[in-house]
């Protein structure tokens, strides 16, 4: 499993109700029922990865998360899960929104752009950057709201959204982000983490 | 036990209050078995068959000596596995391969029942076959599956018996029949009616069936239980054994010789007040409504895992009508999976060799099982 799913499963009691959106071929999802009997639902564009999912045994929805997370009831899971799919919808604010309405707490994930190998790549070649987070080319990228560290972390404060915890990942490296090293970890992680609330 | 013609049927005692007000007694219930029911009775599949179905759910059919309706998905080996799980499917009551029907006997009258039988609904459908659960000694059942109007008694069953079902299987079906639906059955309804043979359903005393106006009705169904992409790739304008048209109303095309064929070997197996009293019960499914409109609360006292499975081409039983018992049952916290299924061979899909529909309903179930 990578070192993104570890770190969202330390974030995440045993014994849980979570909700994973976007949870693709379901390793977190049975990563979270095996070792923290979580109780875990999963919501998944792809028909493929949800045929995945019912073979592994997982509960999931086949269903896109801009339009079906308003079935589910305010506060209905403890965790709602996005790993590093809020840069693909067209109106991620309200993806955060229903993340926050339907989970009590909400990780949310991104491919951070302010990742230094970004910037270095659009500084030297002049061209859209490629990395292992970002691996597509501007003309087939599902990535179509980028953002940074930085900016998540004002977006966040803008609406009044609580960080309980950031963490920066580089390789196999985490670290905590706060306000005091935002420069300097959204200089050199290529992935945040974020437990947020409203 | 009577196995009178290959046929199983349990007689039930208790008598069964219907939905109309009737109450009936000792009445028949025709089913089959497939499998063995391991010594903890805990491996039982109670399949609920569709419209034109019957209890050969797989292998011969002893009557008509066609497979069984759902010979894909039932047997050794496949995605409801009978060497694993005991399978059991009945007739629905109102049909005609035994269990309590139109062309049973009337005793005031001495002869068949015909549109003097009671209007029956999916609800007292259910109730009669849940009759099944006593004869086999089964406090729970693994499963219960359907497609159609076999998932709508899924639905009807999980809300009248919450304890009974560890994991409900609704496919291609709907929680309350649409204007459209209906529409199509009262065409069917309207053809065997206007077949001179028909008699105001009092056929059985005289020689002549009303083969034609059946042969319609299932024409015009079957039209509905495919996509036009499944049609117009398997028949397009072909010609039937012809070099050209022959101006003429024989059938020139492929598709209407298809059609006639189809509606001819219908009359063969199934009798036209089953029709009637089948589709009629379709009509008036509304689970909603048996719960004052709140569709969620048809399943609050159930524990049952549920999977629900559409097809992209069911036009009949669209995904959307299914994805509504989905959020229904979201809207409760209830443990539910969906998948639409990617198919051109329409509302008939489920019964048909689709491969991803059989791999999600194997693993679901084999799944389920081992977390038993």
């Amino acid at each position: 499993m990578k070192n993104e799913f570890q770190v969202i499963a330390e974030l995440i009691e045993k014994d849980k109700k979570v909700l994973d959106v976007g949870c693709g071929d379901g390793i977190l999802m049975q990563f979270l029922k095996n070792n923290k009997n979580t109780n875990i639902r999963g919501l998944e564009i792809s028909k493929s990865k949800v045929q995945e999912c019912i073979a592994k045994g997982l509960t999931v929805i086949e269903g896109n998360a801009e339009k079906d997370l308003k079935q589910f009831p305010d506060k209905s899971f403890e965790y709602v899960v996005l790993s590093q799919t809020l840069q693909a919808f067209l109106n991620p604010e309200l993806v955060i929104n229903e993340l926050l309405r339907v989970g009590k707490k909400a990780i949310v994930t991104i491919p951070n752009f302010g990742y230094w190998r970004v910037r270095l790549h659009l500084l030297i070649k002049g061209t859209m950057p490629i990395t292992k987070t970002l691996p597509d080319e501007w003309y087939n990228t599902p990535n179509i709201h980028m953002c940074s560290i930085k900016d998540f972390f004002y977006f966040a404060k803008s609406r009044n959204i609580k960080i309980f915890k950031s963490l920066a990942i580089n390789n196999q490296n985490v670290s905590i982000i706060n306000d005091s090293n935002l420069t300097i970890k959204n200089f050199f992680a290529d992935l945040g983490i974020f437990l947020i609330e409203k | 036990m009577n196995t009178e013609n290959n046929i199983k049927t349990l007689i039930v005692k208790k008598p069964l209050k219907l939905d109309c007000g009737k109450t009936i007694n000792e009445f028949p219930i025709a089913y089959e078995t497939y499998g063995s029911l391991n010594k903890n009775k805990d491996n039982a599949i109670l399949v609920f068959h569709a419209l034109t179905g019957d209890q050969f759910v797989t292998g011969q059919n002893p009557i008509t000596k066609k497979d069984g309706w759902w010979s894909y998905a039932v047997g050794p080996d496949k995605a409801i596995d009978t060497k694993k799980y005991f399978v059991i499917c009945a007739n629905v009551m109102g049909g005609c391969m035994g269990s309590f029907g139109p062309s049973h006997e009337d005793p005031s009258t001495g002869t068949a029942f015909g549109t003097n039988f009671p209007v029956i609904t999916i609800n007292d459908m259910v109730n009669a076959q849940y009759n099944l659960l006593d004869h086999f000694g089964i406090d729970k059942l693994f499963s219960i599956a359907g497609g159609s109007m076999g998932g709508m008694q899924v639905l009807q069953f999980i809300s009248n018996f919450p304890d009974k079902a560890k994991t409900v299987i609704p496919i291609a079906c709907t929680s309350s029949h649409s204007a459209q639906n209906i529409a199509f059955n009262e065409l069917g309804r309207q053809a065997i009616a206007a077949d001179s043979n028909w008699k105001g359903g009092d056929y059985s005393s005289e020689d002549t069936i009303p083969n034609k106006g059946l042969a319609v009705a299932r024409m015009a169904a079957h039209i509905t239980y495919l996509s036009k992409k499944g049609l117009q790739e398997k028949f397009g304008r072909k010609l039937q054994e012809r070099e050209d048209l022959k101006f003429g109303f024989d059938a020139d095309f492929q598709i209407e010789s298809y059609l006639r064929y189809q509606g001819s070997v219908f009359v063969d197996r199934f009798d036209a007040n089953s029709y009637l009293y089948i589709t009629r019960a379709m009509d008036y499914f509304d689970l909603a409504k048996q719960y004052k409109g709140n569709l969620s609360d048809a399943f609050r006292a159930t524990r049952a895992k549920f999977f629900i499975i559409s097809f992209t081409s069911d036009w009949l039983y669209p995904t959307q009508e299914n994805k509504d018992i989905v959020i229904a049952l979201n809207s409760i916290g209830a443990d539910v999976g969906f998948v639409e299924i990617e198919s051109d061979k329409g509302h008939d899909s489920f019964l048909l060799d689709v491969p991803d529909f059989l791999s999600a309903l194997k693993n679901f179930l084999d799944k389920s099982y081992t977390e038993n």
